[in-house]
Order: C-alpha cells, then sequence, then structure tokens
C-alpha cells in the first residue's frame, strides 16, 4: 500500500506570540520550526503502513524552501519519498493550498492509496485543506480520525466523540484528517537523520490559484486578562478554603 | 436571509448551536435579514421552541430514507440545496467536528471561501464581511476579509456566549427533503462504540480535574480522580503527562486535544503553557494548585492555592469525604 502525508513548516511558539511590526507574519527570528503536531502522527501512520504492507510512504509539503527542514525529519521517520512544492514563502490560503497539493499528487510517479492530512494546522486552522483535496481527486474523506485500521480494501477509521468513537468505513483509496493521538511518532535516530540529509527530494514550483479565498488583513494577540488570581492559601491548610470555594461556586 | 446549521442531542440543541446562533442572529440583524436554520432528523419541538428564543423564525428538519445517520457529505449536499432555494447571504455553522467537517465538503462542493474558527463580525466591509478568527488555539487573532456568495463562517466553540433574543419568537418548523445520490452516502457513521473509561466525559462534565507533570507518575493521578469523584467531575491532563505515558491522549486538554468549558477547572501540577491554556480558556473559573507562585498558570487563574498537589489534595478530599458523610 502507498501512502502519503502531507506536512507543514510551522514555528514552535513558545509562551507569548510576537508578531513583526506590519502585523502580517509571527516574529520568528528566535523561533525554531517544526510539524504540526497532528501531521507528525499522520507521517507515523503513513510510514507504518507502508512498511507492514512493503508500499512506499512519501511526505508532501507546500512551502518555503527552508521547509525542506521538515521533510527531511519525515524522511527520518521513515519517509521513502519526498515532494517539496515551493512557494515564495508567503501564507497561502486554503484554497490555493489545496490546488497546488491536488496537482502535485497528481502529478506523482505512484499512484497513493491512503492520503494523510492534519485535521487542522498549528498556525492557521482553516479545518478544509484535506477535505478539499479530497474533492479534487474524486476521493472519500474523514476527518477527525484517531485510529486507523486495514480491513482488505476498507479503511476503518475512529472518531472520538463525547463518551466513546464513531467508526467509518471507507473503500481505498481515501483521505484521511487525523489528529494526534492516533499512534506516538518515533524519534528518528542521529542515523535516520544523517541518511535524510542526503536523500533526494523531489521540487517543484506550483503556480498560486487566484481562487476567491480568505485574505487576512492583519494579525493581532488577544487581550488577557492579567489580572491575579485571589491566592487561598499555601500548604495542604489551603484545603479548608479550596472546599469553601467549592460551596461558593455550587459544584459540591 | 441567514442560515444556520444546528446540532442537536438528547431533545435539546447542543451548546456550541446556541453559540453559532447567537453570532448568526447578529450578522442577520447587521443585514436586517430574518434568521433560518437548518437541522438533520426529526427536530423535536422543544428544539424548534429553543431555538425560536434565539431569534430563528423557521427550522428546517431535513429528512431523507437513506440518511439514517451522520454523513458528511449528504449533510453538505442537503444544506446546499437549502442555499440554492433560499439564497442566504451567510451560511454559518458551529466549528464543532461535524460543523467544520460539512463545511469543509460544503465549500469544496459549492466552490466557496470558507472562513474557520470566527469569533466576531461585520458585515459592513468595502469589499463583504470583515471578521475576526483564531488562530493556534486563540493565542492569535487574525482580522480576515471574505466576499462571496454566500459567505461561508464556522464558530468556534466555547468563545462567544450563547445568549437568547431579546424578543423571543417563534420557530415554525418544516420539513426539507434534498435529493441525493448514493455516492453521497459513502461516508457514513458505521456505528458507534462506548469508551472503557468509567464516568463524566470529559466535554460534559461540570468540573475538570487536570493533572500535568507536577503529579509525577501515573499512580499518583489516584488522589486527582478520587477528587474528580467526589465532585462528579472527570480528569484532564496535559500533554506533558500524555507524552510521560501516564494518561490516554483522550484525556489530554490543550490545542491538540480536549477543549473543555466547565464550571470549574482545577489545574494541579500544570505550570500552564498557551498550548495547554487554549484547551481549557472556555472554563468559567479556573482554580490552580501549584508549587510554583510564578506559574503561568497561576496568572491566569481566578483561584490559586500555593502548594504540592500530593499535600493538599488529600486534604481536599479527606474533608470532602466528611462532608458526605
Amino acid at each position: 500500500m502507498n501512502t502519503l502525508a502531507c506536512i507543514k513548516r510551522v514555528p514552535e511558539t513558545g509562551a507569548k506570540i510576537v508578531l513583526t511590526d506590519d502585523n502580517q507574519a509571527i516574529d520568528t527570528t528566535s523561533l525554531g520550526f517544526t510539524i504540526s503536531p497532528h501531521e507528525e502522527c499522520g507521517v507515523e501512520e503513513a510510514v507504518q503502513l507502508a512498511e507492514e504492507t512493503g508500499g512506499t510512504a512519501t511526505v508532501l509539503t507546500l512551502g518555503s524552501p527552508e521547509a525542506d527542514e521538515q521533510l527531511r525529519t519525515g524522511i527520518a521517520m521513515g519517509a521513502d519519498e519526498a515532494i517539496h512544492l515551493e512557494t515564495d514563502g508567503e501564507q497561502w490560503g486554503p484554497r490555493a493550498t489545496a490546488s497546488a497539493i491536488a496537482e502535485g499528487i497528481e502529478a506523482a510517479d505512484e499512484s497513493v492509496d491512503l492520503l494523510f492530512f492534519g485535521n487542522e494546522s498549528a498556525d492557521q486552522e482553516n479545518y478544509q485543506v484535506g477535505v478539499r483535496v479530497a474533492h479534487m481527486l474524486g476521493l472519500p474523506v474523514v476527518t477527525g480520525i484517531k485510529n486507523v485500521e486495514i480491513d482488505g480494501d476498507t479503511v476503518v477509521a475512529e472518531r472520538e466523540i463525547s463518551g466513546g468513537t464513531e467508526v467509518f468505513e471507507l473503500p481505498i483509496p481515501a483521505v484521511l484528517t487525523v489528529k494526534e493521538g492516533l499512534n506516538s511518532p518515533r524519534y528518528p535516530s542521529m542515523r535516520s537523520k544523517m541518511q535524510a540529509r542526503r536523500a533526494e527530494v523531489a521540487t517543484a514550483t506550483p503556480e498560486r490559484s487566484e481562487a476567491n479565498d480568505v485574505e487576512m488583513i492583519e494579525l493581532e494577540t488577544p487581550e488577557r486578562d492579567d489580572s491575579p488570581a485571589e491566592v487561598l492559601g499555601e500548604g495542604p491548610e489551603a484545603a479548608e478554603d479550596v472546599v469553601a470555594v467549592l460551596e461558593e461556586l455550587e459544584v459540591i | 436571509m441567514v442560515l444556520v446549521l444546528i446540532e442537536h442531542d438528547d431533545g435539546a440543541a447542543i451548546d456550541t448551536t446556541l453559540e453559532a446562533a447567537t453570532i448568526a442572529r447578529d450578522v442577520a440583524a447587521q443585514e436586517d435579514e430574518p434568521l433560518e436554520a437548518v437541522g438533520f432528523g426529526t427536530v423535536p419541538g422543544d428544539v424548534a421552541d429553543e431555538l425560536g428564543e434565539y431569534g430563528v423564525d423557521t427550522v428546517f428538519a431535513v429528512t431523507h430514507d437513506d440518511l439514517t445517520d451522520y454523513a458528511p457529505v449528504a449533510w453538505a449536499k442537503s444544506v446546499r440545496e437549502l442555499i440554492d432555494d433560499r439564497e442566504p447571504s451567510a451560511v454559518i455553522a458551529p466549528g464543532t467536528d461535524r460543523g467544520a467537517e460539512t463545511f469543509a465538503h460544503l465549500a469544496a462542493i459549492a466552490d466557496l471561501p470558507l472562513a474557520a474558527n470566527v469569533v466576531e463580525v461585520d458585515t459592513g466591509g468595502d469589499e463583504g464581511y470583515e471578521l475576526t478568527r483564531q488562530r493556534w488555539g486563540g493565542s492569535l487573532l487574525e482580522d480576515a476579509r471574505i466576499d462571496a456568495e454566500p459567505n461561508l463562517l464556522t464558530i468556534v466553540p466555547h468563545e462567544v456566549s450563547a445568549e437568547p433574543a431579546t424578543e423571543a419568537g417563534e420557530a415554525t418548523l418544516e420539513s426539507y427533503t434534498p435529493e441525493l445520490e448514493e455516492g453521497d452516502f459513502i461516508v457514513q457513521v458505521d456505528r458507534r462504540e462506548e469508551s472503557d473509561t468509567e464516568g463524566v466525559p470529559i466535554d460534559q462534565a461540570r468540573v475538570v480535574v487536570g493533572g500535568g507533570r507536577g503529579v509525577g507518575s501515573a499512580a499518583d493521578f489516584d488522589q486527582l480522580e478520587e477528587l474528580a469523584d467526589l465532585l462528579n467531575g472527570a480528569v484532564g491532563s496535559s500533554r506533558a503527562a500524555v507524552n510521560e505515558g501516564w494518561r490516554p491522549h483522550d484525556d489530554q486538554i490543550g490545542q491538540t486535544g480536549n477543549k473543555i468549558a466547565p464550571e470549574l477547572y482545577i489545574p494541579a501540577g500544570i505550570s500552564g503553557a498557551v498550548q495547554h491554556w487554549v484547551g481549557c480558556k472556555g472554563s468559567e473559573k479556573v482554580l490552580a494548585i501549584n508549587t510554583d507562585p510564578e506559574a503561568a498558570i497561576i496568572g491566569k487563574a481566578d483561584y490559586a492555592v500555593i502548594a504540592d498537589l500530593h499535600e493538599v489534595v488529600p486534604e481536599i478530599n479527606r474533608i470532602l469525604k466528611e462532608k458526605h458523610r
């Protein structure tokens, strides 16, 4: 079974997000970068399924030349192939992103049986790229998946709901958008990281679709309520005061 | 007309639906247009009454012989047919798993832009709507523009409060049968499985007790479990505790886990990184237990106890048990 995982390079934000002076982006000068956590699980699942079935696992990203770093992380995690749809680093909207990814997948040499996306990207949270790509490729899709089993030509996908899970069965080929908790992504070994540095990455430069999309005006950091907490006490003696608050809030 | 997608359960509209209806009513008022709603399956009269209080005029209940359970493409195509019939200027859904999924399909099928995670809408922009949407779990806001017919929006859960209209109206319930094809049901819920975990699910609990790295081990969650039991609540955890293998991922609260909105959240031994806070900021009150008075969570909480959770939590449990007698 051939699998493909789409990943996105995102900054590792710390305790407070700092914006650039023009409020158009996050100031990343002192930040490292990573793969969105949901997508890391997508890579792990794609690699495991390909390993179990003797297929090929591919990682794909749309992003700046620097996103090469995240593709190589994917290779170090066990992906066999990597595709880089290179942009100038500008933020693309979800429609342009989806068009370019769908075209990139169609242009790839090998057909893919299962495609993994994150349920939403950590930075933009548009909740739609995977579904749009599925429609463009004419494939069934289900979102927010936290467990995947293969049963012949069917993929059994589970989504968490309040107090349990709901189960979907999709014919393969299919697209799944996944959430963290699907699996425990491996930490690549130093050796595999070294090997990944020398791996070949297929590169293409897609054209940005002009489709009508949501357009960013500017970013802002939300106002925070910095009013200090009411300190009920220190040490175990504070227990009485805690119980008094629980009574006041009528939760007991 | 403005159209809002509704979800209902056990004869009542879900909280997030009422939140979305509140924003949708605001959009409808700005546009000086009526508010209508679309729901799936048999919509009980009580739900229609509730929506009437939120300013909805008409509730379309979509029924179809093959629509035996949730099916995202069938839902999206039904809403699309209704859009063609009713020509709304905006279509709004709660940003729940189903709302977000249905609208992603709707946007793809109808070839429209979709703004997700919206918290505020101004319909009077020069070009279309100007809106504010959340990013990074709500630690960042984006002002954006959308200009389409109709504008598709999903509302971030637990951020805006659900408020009935000042003048309660009555909603008429109308049945709506879309034309759907076999292919629209390729993806449909096949079955449901109950979780092995006993007790109240974390997203429904009035009280959630959270544990982080400060708990120290899987076994040390016992005291937090007991506190949660005594308060008829649920236990959650930080990403650090999940990564340590102390708790299952289903318990995780944060940007990539559960986003909870209980009456009271009690984070114990959790420092309160942004990634955790965005999963619990919907809580009405937060009572933090931490040894470090400088921990970020103390600055964000309503109440704080500066103590070792291993000492203070058993003491709280002891007092609560005495009261139970």
